[in-house]
């Protein structure tokens, strides 16, 4: 089956299986890596893919089967072990010392010393020559957190790489990168195949999968359904094999849900003039009962900052805002809160989960907030709400106890999308509410907001998926550089259109 | 109920609340506990009267009564401290309150004609309004909880020593003296008075909703301001609760000996405070915090204190048993260190 042929697998594990309590998160996977190719591991969430990578870097310990390295069976302890036998990860939190410069980062730990001290003169120079190897020419000296996270990214890879690694594991590394950066990225991915690193890439972009990857190991459910050259494995074959089942990608019901609406009587929010000095352009914006509004355009072009202000967030310094006719503050999202409104923000583990916390008072945490401190909803009803959002939402968990940081992203996102529908909001932010995670979650959410429009709820949603906001939006508004360009509206919006509105002078 | 609900996606145990799936969940909580009782073991052991206990005068008198009495301040530190740390703060301050709130009642009982319940009331109003300024500072100045109490630590006995004029204030009123050594049904009346303090405490965390959004701040007081709450009321609430709760430590201290010490009173006991919060359990990195635990906490770190006294070991030794068994407590509850056992453990039996 497969047509190049190499000699042996630098990394192999064999029937490796682990399990927490009575879930198996991995059973008998047969994973093999080869010198100088890229291998995507690719699964929906809970697949198993991130309990792999933990095996094989000592973060957990396997139940049975076994790890080769060059054919030798080995049993790492911890990533640190790993690293000394020659397995570095990256993961999407890049675990390097923000506050320290780039060069220190680089050789933390393993400093080169003179009279007993360490050489901070050679530390930098070879932290340059060691970046120009990566066609990176940037101030090694100056503090990490000043550079962009494909920078980061790409010292976190160095680091790993210089140190005797050859096996490279990248968990997630374009989630936070724009489309250069990623090219960027890829460029230092593509350098180090040639010089023979093994790599295993987890990505839920499978775009980059195709540009990047020589083979791909789907998992499901803790098992491997499949291993294949990229090559022979057209997306609409991996798609079926990845969920189990196909993708019904049309929705019967979205063609009848777009209907223009008709303004004025059935408008929930009416915001005119908002804005913020150095934040975002004043701009007008209108969202009515049951309409999905699209917010489209670049990184950074105002998308994230207008649904901020409009959440009360950061407060706004011009313009008024209206709700169902009546002019509102909204100076917190407290206010935004009490107003009505709810918000799925686009940072889902600094600003969204409360990760010790159990799924269930992570649901309720809105609704009991919006409540106050004294009406308490009680433990047993806390439970009903939990379990019937968990039910409504097919979010996966063995109870609602879990402590929600150990859900998957996908399923974290239906927690919080859990926690807001919840407290009957009339009108929904989501920004990026499916970044991140995987197909089988993504198609779900996006079936959920369709039906949250049906409801007559009104909806604003920020997306970086053109394809996305396209399908499920009635009306797209499209920033650029902080301001409101245009608004494209019914058979207008595709792709193209906005494509071309952001594109324009 | 949710029990009966079927639960087709969930291929785990159905979702029931039961006692022996929370014991396990909270098996940490269980520590504290059997710590408390091998060190009232350990104290029976040294001393071999140390369980009984004799009516004299109508009150108990024993050691353990001893440890319930003595531990009150502690008792009681701990209580508002438990809830400042699960806020990821920490409160400093709470010694130097109460020599504040101590100085106040006694300049106030001995020098005005007001009535002993005003004086009291007035001296749990300083408290709160020590715990009001710390909450502003960390809550809407944005200033460290340690660097925000610090400040009050240290001025706070500047404060007091103002009030006292740099004399210890004695003063003699039995209704205050009460607070601090009266006998109620023929126990001290401090236990009772931590007994109520703790258990309105519990009622207003655990039965309102208060609880769990100052967990959810302590977790994550980000993701906390977008769903909608006001993190920085909730930070301000925490710190007037540790002030009353420190007011009330000053009064009993205050009371016991009869006199205001700007200089000592209620000296280091934040540091005994923040000891038995964390023995009890909660992190002080926040999010949930175990009330409880605390003050089984501070009973431990009473136990060890009167133990040592009754053992007729020199005083010398003192704080270093203390700290001696504080560590051996703290190994047991180390997961890392459990895990290292475990596994030395099962690499022994091995070749057998």
């Amino acid at each position: 089956m497969f047509t190049n042929a190499h000699p042996i697998a630098v990394l192999k594990t064999e029937k490796l299986t682990k399990s927490f309590g009575s879930v198996k998160a991995l059973s008998n996977v047969d994973f093999n890596l080869y010198a100088g190719e890229v291998h995507a591991v690719l699964g929906e969430n809970g697949a198993g893919k991130s309990t792999l990578i933990k095996l094989i870097t000592g973060v957990y310990n396997k139940d049975h089967g076994a790890i080769l390295l060059d054919g030798k069976a080995i049993e790492p302890h911890s990533p640190h072990e790993a690293q000394s036998l020659g397995i570095s990860a990256v993961y999407q939190e890049i675990n390097l010392v923000p506050t320290l410069s780039v060069a220190e980062n680089l050789y933390l730990g393993r400093q080169p010393m003179r009279w007993g001290m360490i050489d901070t003169r050679r530390v930098n120079t070879n932290a340059k020559a060691l970046l120009k190897t990566y066609d990176l020419n940037i101030d090694v000296t100056r503090t990490l957190s000043t550079f962009s996270t494909a920078i980061q990214q790409i010292v976190a890879i160095a680091r790993g790489v210089d140190m005797s690694a050859r096996v490279l594991i990248l968990d997630e590394p374009t989630a936070s990168l724009d489309a250069n950066e990623v090219q960027m990225l890829f460029g230092v991915i593509s350098l180090l195949k040639a010089r023979g690193i093994a790599i295993l890439l987890i990505t839920h972009f499978l775009d980059q999968v195709y540009q990047i990857s020589d083979r791909i190991t789907v998992l499901r459910n803790g098992e491997k359904v499949g291993e294949h050259l990229t090559a022979d494995l057209p997306k609409r074959q991996l798609i079926p094999l990845m969920l189990g089942r196909d993708l019904a990608i049309n929705d019967p019901a979205d063609s009848t849900a777009r209907i223009t609406s008709d303004t004025g009587t059935n408008t929930f929010l009416q915001a005119e003039g908002i804005g913020r000095h150095g934040m975002l352009h004043p701009l007008d914006l209108h969202v009515d009962k049951g309409e999905i509004v699209g917010l489209a355009g670049l990184l950074g072009s105002g998308r994230t900052e207008a649904a901020k202000l409009l959440f009360g967030i950061v407060p706004h310094d011009a313009g008024d805002v209206r709700v169902k006719g009546k002019k509102v503050l909204l100076r917190s999202p407290r206010d935004a809160v009490q107003n009505g409104f709810g918000m799925c923000p686009e940072d889902r583990k600094v600003e969204g989960i409360l990760a010790e916390l159990s799924v269930r008072e992570n649901i309720v945490l809105a609704l009991q907030a919006k409540q106050g401190w004294f009406n308490s909803l009680g433990h047993k009803r806390q439970q009903e709400i939990a379990e019937e959002m968990i039910r409504a939402l097919h979010i996966v968990t063995p109870d609602s106890n879990k402590p929600a940081g150990e859900l998957s992203g996908g399923n974290q996102q239906k927690v919080i999308l859990a926690r807001w529908l919840a407290s009957q909001p009339e009108f929904l932010i989501l920004d990026e509410p499916t970044r991140g995670i995987d197909v089988g979650a993504h198609a779900e959410i996006i079936q959920i907001i369709k039906r949250l429009c049906a409801e007559g709820m009104a909806l604003l949603v920020i997306s970086s998926e053109l394809a996305e906001v396209v399908d499920y939006s009635h009306r797209v508004i499209v920033l650029r550089d902080r301001q409101k360009l245009t608004e494209l509206s019914g058979e207008e919006i595709t792709e193209q259109t906005i494509m071309q509105a952001i594109a324009e002078k | 109920m949710p029990e009966n609900k079927t639960h087709t996606e969930v291929n785990d145990v159905a979702p029931r609340f039961n006692l022996i799936q929370s014991l396990h969940r909270n098996r940490r909580l269980l520590f504290p506990v059997v710590a408390l009782i091998l060190i009232l073991i350990g104290d029976r052991i040294i001393q071999p009267n140390f369980f009984n206990i004799r009516v004299v005068d109508g009150r108990l008198v024993g050691s353990l009564i001893d440890i319930l009495n003595r531990g009150t301040p502690t008792v009681l530190l701990a209580v508002g401290m438990t809830l400042v740390i699960a806020t990821k703060g920490i409160d400093l301050s709470v010694g130097a309150v109460i020599a504040i709130c101590g100085a106040v009642a006694a300049v106030l009982i001995s020098t005005t004609t007001l009535p002993p319940l005003i004086v009291i009331l007035i001296s749990i109003a300083a408290g709160m309004l020590c715990g009001l300024w710390n909450g502003i500072l960390v809550a809407y100045m944005g200033i460290q909880p340690i660097v925000a109490t610090l400040i009050l630590m240290v001025i706070g006995r500047g404060i007091a020593q103002l009030i006292t004029n740099g004399q210890i204030a004695t003063f003699s009123n039995p209704t205050l003296e009460f607070v601090g050594k009266g006998v109620l049904l023929g126990f001290p009346f401090p236990i009772f008075l931590s007994l109520i303090v703790f258990g309105l405490v519990w009622l207003l965390v655990r039965r309102t909703a208060i609880g769990l959004l100052v967990e959810s701040v302590g977790a994550n007081d980000r993701a906390s301001f977008f769903a909608g709450i006001d993190a920085a009321r909730f930070k301000v609430f925490v710190y007037v609760i540790s002030g009353v709760c420190a007011a009330l430590a000053g009064l009993i201290v205050t009371a016991d000996i009869k006199g205001a010490d700007a200089n000592n009173a209620g000296l280091w006991l934040e540091l005994d405070a923040v000891l038995a919060v964390v023995i009890g359990g909660t992190a002080l990195t926040g999010g949930r915090f175990f009330l409880g635990t605390s003050v089984i906490g501070a009973f431990i770190i009473q136990a060890i204190q009167t133990g040592i006294f009754v053992s007729g070991l020199p005083p010398t030794f003192n704080l270093i048993v203390q700290a001696v068994v504080i560590l051996a407590i703290l190994f047991l509850q180390s997961e890392e260190l459990r895990r290292l056992f475990v596994r030395i453990f099962t690499s022994l039996r091995k070749p057998a």
